[in-house]
Formats: C-alpha cells, structure tokens, sequence
C-alpha cells in the first residue's frame, strides 16, 4: 500500500498535545498508523510498516544489504574524513560533532561507497546515512560520489546512487556549497565517458542534494512518501506564509509534476534497479 | 604548474602575508594576483569586518545587475523567457558587446523600489529563471560567445509553486549546463552569493567576487535559525562560516577579487562598473585562446578540487 492511503487520524492530532509529540515517539512506531515494531521485525520487512505502508529510514549498510547480492559488496574509500577548514563552532566546535556522529553510527561520513552487484548485474553504489549529522553533504561526502563517478567510468558500470540528506553540511561554509559543482562536475565526465548513473532518492533528500548529483540520475526513483524538496517545507511556510498542499514536496508531488520517473516500494526496488542495469546494458 | 609545486607555493605566500592557508586546496587564479591580493586583504578579516561586508553587500544602494549591464555592456539586447512558461524577472539574460565582441550576460537582478523589487522577486528566481538562464548559455555556446554572469541574489526563491515546477532540478542542470559549455565563463559575485540560487550561475572558470560581496552556503540568519535556533544571532553566524571575500580566495573557492571604489560600489556606481569591466575583460582576455575542450575539462577539474578532507 502506498503512504497515500494511510487511514486519516488527523482527529487524534488535534486531541494530542500541541508539541511536536511525533518527534518524540520511538523510532519504530509508525508515525503513519501508530502501530510498534521489535527492531528485528520492522528490519525483515525491509522497514516498511506492514500495516501502511509506511517507508521507515534506512541506515547506509542496511540499505546495501537489501539491494545488493550477499556478499557482493565491498566498501572502498573508508579513510576519508572530514577536516575542519573553518575551524567552526557553533553551540559545539564540528570537530566534536563529528567524532560524536562517528561514535554514533560506526560511519566515517555519510556516505558509503563501493561495489557490488545487483541480481547479477555489476555496478558502483553510493548510499548516503541519514543518521551521520543528517547525512548533509561537506567535502568527504563530494569527494566520495566524485571518486564513485569515477570509478564507475573506469570499470565501464553503471553508478546507483541512493541519497538521503538534508543538504549542504553548514558546518563547512562555502566548501559544502562547492560540494554542488563538484558533484554535478562529477556526473558530467561520468556521462562523457558513457556511463550511466541511476539515482534513489529515500527520505528526505532536500537542499543541496536535490540541487546537484540526486537531481542528474538518467533515471530518478523514489520512495513513497519521501520529501524532496529545495527548501523544506518549514522555509516555505515561514518566508512565503502560503498554506501548503498536503503533499508538499513529497515524491507523490514530484512524480505528478514531472520531476522524476518512478515510486518504487522499497520491495520493489532491487528488482527495478535489476531491470534498469539490464536495460542499460551490461558491461560486465 | 604541478599541485606539489602549486602548494608549496601557497605555503610560502601563507608565511609572507600571514595569512593562514588551506593545504589540499587549489587555487587556479595566478599566484603573483594571488599575492598582490592577500597582501592587501589581510588585515581586513575581523569579526566586525566581516559583518560590515555582509551589510555592504546587502546595501539598497548597491549597484544590481542591470546597473552594471548599461555601464559596462554596449549595444545590450535583452532575452526574455524560458521557452516553456514565463520570463522570470529575478534573472537578467541578453546579448551585448564588451570591447567590440558579443558576449552572453546572464545575471540575478534585485529591485531598487518596492513595485521593481515584487517585480523583481528580490533576486530570488524560480525554476523558470535557471531554464532562461540554461537557454542563454547554449546559445552562447552555440555562437562562441564569451558568457558572463553577474551573482546577487539571497537564493533560489522557497516557494510552494516553486517546488512544484522542480526549483531543485532545475539548479543542479543549470550548473550542469555550464560545466558543459566551450565557450570562457567569467562570473562576478556582486553583492549576495546565496546558495544554490548563486552557484547554479557560477560555475566558470573564472569566478571572481567583489570586495564587499559575500557568498555562502546558507544566509547569516538561516544558519543562525538552524545551528543557534536564534535568527538574531546572525553575526555570530557569519563570523563562524566566513562569508567574505578574503575568506573565499583563501579556501580557493574563488579567483580573484574586484576591487571597489573606497567606501563601497554603492558610493560610485560608475567606478564600481570601470573596475568590474577592467577585471571582466582582462579575465576573458587570458581565456580567449584557450580551446573549447581544454576550458571545460579545466573548468570542471577546478571544481573537481574543492573541498578540504583528511
């Protein structure tokens, strides 16, 4: 079932107390229907509520293990860190917000990158981890997907990316905002050379993701329900005060806009992007 | 010039004007500006002094887009119109000739009075703006002319009717575009250089910004909002993610820097326009012989370097 067709409890919402009390519900109660899941049941269904149809975040290495063949994946590029060029502070100084979200999540940045193969079909995978501080992009992220672009041109296979961020890392300043034609530098030499990259886009994906490579995909796919959007839908409301349609910026919005070619249920989404490979071509 | 002799290089310029530099980044501006430049920039980079550009650059006075166009451009025919929709008037495109050569101009266009600035969108373009612009920058390939863009706008306008028409898309193929191009592109950041809205015009091969300009990855009050949860606190904002032009040679985001009449360009609105034309014409003039494919594979490698890791 898709997102669209949760059950309406907006009723209860106006009973609820007026905070953000969705925010602070375990993470594995469905904000869709309210039902719980054990950890280990929400994961054998791929975190998808059975129940709605909810799409639940992935994290990178469980996205990989859903997509990719057992055992087919190897992670390259694990040394890279992030440097800290402007030497920001913030409420905290980036440097501990970065050892924080490293001891956190196990991840060196937010994303991982590496090879595999997909029913069969050889290919790079770039998959962004919303978890490491919000899985915004700053150099080691743009110089991954670059290295990944790369690679894929060299090994003549296809690049899937699968993004989930919430855009430029604000702690690198203007450097993650270079991140943007870095990236979109990246998918032009990769496209001059003949490849093809095919990108997933989960929830949420919006500012500088959704304005560089997540946008370039010769074929873009996305989760039902995920947020995509330039400026989120709290930017908007605040600066432009329109009222919001419902599916603001949503993948729904997006595929009846023309902004991208598919919803895929998670699923679903090996086999597509199996298909997508074969239909481009293998190069194995 | 090899990376290894390039850094050493900027380690020797960091020791001279004691300045400190970023190693792993480059810097394809040529080194004796370079130096010229932090020389003269580096007492320049305070606190305050950073937050004295940002109002500068914000300054309604300040020249726009157009204001340099009818200074510095002769013969200018303007181009309205994506093709597909509308003609967003936050994005300035036309043909005109800079020392008797036709060049594509492309720039964000802010509003002086309150009915220009709504007409205007002050500066912030819809998607509709970056399809024009994307337009324009295949013609001037398709021609041969030289391309430049004029950057000033606080962003990409944060709309719902906006996102509905793809403003994300439409940023990321309108850089894309340009990383396409075999024509020279020199870009100037004349006054806000705010995020995507800015970079989507900004990827050239030279970009160069003025001396009271600023370009950054979000405005002083979103970051403040974001990371402070307190929109006041915009000047520690800026301070932390050093928007000013100094700070964005020296992380070699940038090229060069236009110097501006004492006081600002919003003080002399015809000197600002000499120095920009000065700078613009000189930059395309190094660029004029470079062949087309050699100007996009350095173009995009430029690009391909930026970012500091470990």
């Amino acid at each position: 079932m898709s997102a669209t067709g949760r059950i309406d409890v907006s009723i209860e919402h106006k009973l609820a107390a007026p905070d953000d009390a969705a925010a602070r519900k375990h993470p594995n109660t469905c904000p869709g229907c309210s039902s719980h899941y054990r950890d280990d049941e929400l994961a054998g269904h791929l975190r998808v509520c059975p129940q709605c149809g909810h799409h639940f975040p992935v994290r990178s290495l469980e996205r990989i293990a859903q997509l990719a063949d057992p055992d087919s994946f190897v992670e390259d590029e694990t040394e890279l860190r992030s440097a800290d060029p402007l030497e920001f502070f913030d409420l905290r100084p980036y440097v501990e917000r970065l050892a924080e979200a490293e001891l956190a999540t196990g991840l060196g940045d937010a994303m991982i990158t590496g090879t595999a193969s997909i029913e069969g079909h050889a290919c790079r995978l770039a998959v962004m981890d919303f978890s490491f501080m919000g899985g915004s992009m700053g150099s080691v992220v743009g110089e991954k997907f670059a290295r990944a672009c790369e690679a894929a041109a060299a090994d003549g296979v296809p690049l899937v990316s699968v993004s989930a961020s919430g855009g430029a890392r604000m702690q690198e300043g203007i450097l993650a905002l270079m991140q943007l034609p870095k990236t979109v530098c990246a998918v032009e030499e990769l496209r001059d050379a003949g490849g093809v990259l095919i990108s997933v886009i989960a929830h949420p994906t919006t500012g500088g993701l959704l304005a560089s490579f997540a946008s370039l995909g010769d074929v873009l796919l996305a989760e039902p329900g995920a947020l995509m959007s330039f400026a989120g839908p709290r930017v908007v409301a605040q600066t432009t005060r329109e009222k919001l349609p419902d599916d603001f910026g949503l993948a729904e919005s997006n595929l009846r806009f023309g902004h991208i070619d598919a919803i895929v249920l998670r699923p679903e989404l090996r086999s597509t992007l199996a298909r997508l490979l074969r239909l481009f071509g293998d190069h194995t | 010039m090899s990376t290894e002799a390039e850094l050493g290089l900027r380690d020797r310029l960091a020791k001279l004007s004691g300045v400190k530099l970023l190693r792993g980044t480059k810097l394809s501006a040529e080194l004796e500006r370079l130096q010229r430049q932090l020389e003269r920039l580096r007492t320049d980079t305070s606190d305050e002094e950073i937050w004295r550009r940002v109002e500068l650059a914000r300054h309604q006075d300040r020249p726009y887009t157009l204001d340099y166009v009818e200074r510095v451009l002769d013969d200018f025919f303007e181009l309205h119109g994506d093709r597909g929709r509308l003609d967003d008037h936050a994005i300035v495109a036309g043909l005109g000739t800079l020392e008797g050569r036709t060049v594509a101009l492309l720039g964000h266009q802010k509003g002086r009075d309150i009915k220009e600035r709504t007409t205007r969108n002050f500066g912030m373009a819809y998607p509709e703006g970056y399809r024009k612009a994307m337009r324009v920058m295949e013609l001037a390939d398709r021609h041969g002319f030289p391309l430049v863009t004029l950057v000033d706008t606080p962003g990409a306008y944060p709309g719902v009717a906006a996102e509905q028409h793809g403003q994300g898309g439409a940023i990321a193929r309108s850089q894309a575009a340009m990383a396409r191009l075999g024509t020279p592109i020199v870009s100037v950041v004349i006054g806000e250089g705010g995020s995507g809205g800015a970079v989507a015009l900004a990827v050239a091969d030279r970009v160069l910004m003025q001396e009271n300009a600023i370009y950054s990855v979000i405005s002083p009050e979103g970051c403040a909002a974001i990371l402070w949860r307190d929109a006041s606190q915009a000047k520690k904002a800026a301070s932390a993610f050093k928007p000013d032009a100094a700070h964005c040679l020296e992380l070699g985001v940038i090229d060069g820097i236009v110097p501006e009449p004492e006081g600002g360009a919003h003080t002399d609105h015809a000197a600002a326009a000499a120095l920009l034309r000065e700078a613009v014409v000189s930059h395309l003039a190094e660029l004029a012989s470079i062949a087309p494919d050699e100007l996009k594979r350095a173009r995009r490698a430029k690009f391909r370097a930026m970012g500091v890791y470990a």
